[in-house]
């Protein structure tokens, strides 16, 4: 289960955008479908994960990215393969893991 | 005095410390002329059966090399070293995939003079690792004929990303009610441009059908 090491990387990402003194509120990130990360286990990995960190108080808001395939040639959406060009798609959506923003607060 | 909650945009990548190690890793293998593939697969799929019979199968094995991720021990890489293949192994511990940093760390003290292939042997898992870029120049997925017809669906994250897909242990077909033309089905269902390539490293059917996909 990589979802642990992600969250890993998710909060030093968080450490590394904000100022030592804030207050982390929400952290929202996007997964994507074809990502490789299961959000529930992201879910329960950052619960166990943010106790003692910056994160320790801030919720994690997640969007879920649909998986979208797009022809190289004539940028039609669809299916893995273009119909009209007849040429292998690429994933233009649906891979991303991604921090979005965080809501903080600075004194 | 009043605070204020506001947010900060980023849009950063999650795994970007892994991106540039990755990008760092491939700056490696281009500068020296290495070719280097990802090996994916599940436990027991024949991912270092395969690396053996590849070392058998080219006339100068110091032109290839192998990094062996396992958590535990270095069995793979002793097992390649034996077949006459350059190779370390990486223990992961308690991670279950390779990351770029694991690979970046180890190419420090491996030497690479005179290799054109090296092939990075990840720990078996069909999830964690295709989720980590280390810097190859392709993804190959070792995939056993006794793993199931519809596991490409299952795992559609591992098999979209694929090159190619190397279906191993075709020496037990006559044995199992497996149809290959079904687990092809499956393919061009998640991968983009299917590729699938019957192999035995205990006949030798397919090797040379492999090697010319990694030559060409």
């Amino acid at each position: 289960m990589h979802e642990y090491s992600i969250v890993q990387s998710l909060v030093d990402s968080v450490a590394a955008a904000v100022p030592e003194n804030a207050t982390v509120h929400r952290i929202h990130v996007a997964i994507g479908d074809l990502a490789g990360v299961d959000c529930g286990l992201l879910t329960t990995a950052y619960e166990v994960f943010r106790d003692g960190t910056l994160c320790e108080h801030a919720s994690l808001a997640i969007e879920r990215i649909p998986a979208r395939w797009q022809c190289p040639q004539c940028g039609a959406d669809g299916s893995l393969r273009c119909t009209r060009c007849d040429r292998p798609a690429r994933l233009a959506t649906g891979d991303e893991i991604v921090l979005q923003r965080i809501e903080l607060e600075v004194p | 005095m009043c605070q204020k909650v506001k947010p900060v945009q980023l849009d950063v990548r999650i795994l970007a410390r892994n991106d540039n190690a990755a990008a760092h890793n491939r700056e490696h293998f281009s500068e020296r002329g290495v070719f280097a593939v990802n090996v994916m697969g599940s436990p027991g799929s024949g991912k270092t059966a395969l690396l053996e019979a590849t070392a058998r199968a080219f006339d100068d094995v110091r032109r290839v090399a192998a990094l062996a991720g396992d958590l535990a021990t270095d069995n793979d890489a002793a097992r390649l070293r034996r077949a006459g293949m350059r190779s370390a192994a990486i223990e992961t511990v308690q991670a279950c995939h390779l990351d770029a940093e694991m690979v970046h760390h180890e190419l420090h003290h491996f030497d690479l003079a005179g290799v054109e292939y090296l092939f990075i042997e990840n720990v078996g898992n069909l999830v964690c690792p295709a989720v980590y870029d280390l810097g190859q120049n392709a993804n190959v997925v070792v995939l056993s004929v006794t793993e199931g017809e519809d596991k490409p669906l299952k795992y559609p994250t591992m098999f979209a990303k694929a090159d190619l897909v190397l279906l191993t242990k075709c020496d037990l077909l006559p044995h199992l009610s497996v149809n290959v033309s079904a687990i092809l089905e499956a393919l061009g269902r998640v991968m983009p441009h299917p590729r699938m390539i019957p192999v035995s490293p205990l006949t030798g059917e397919g090797v040379a059908d492999w090697m010319g996909w990694l030559t060409a």
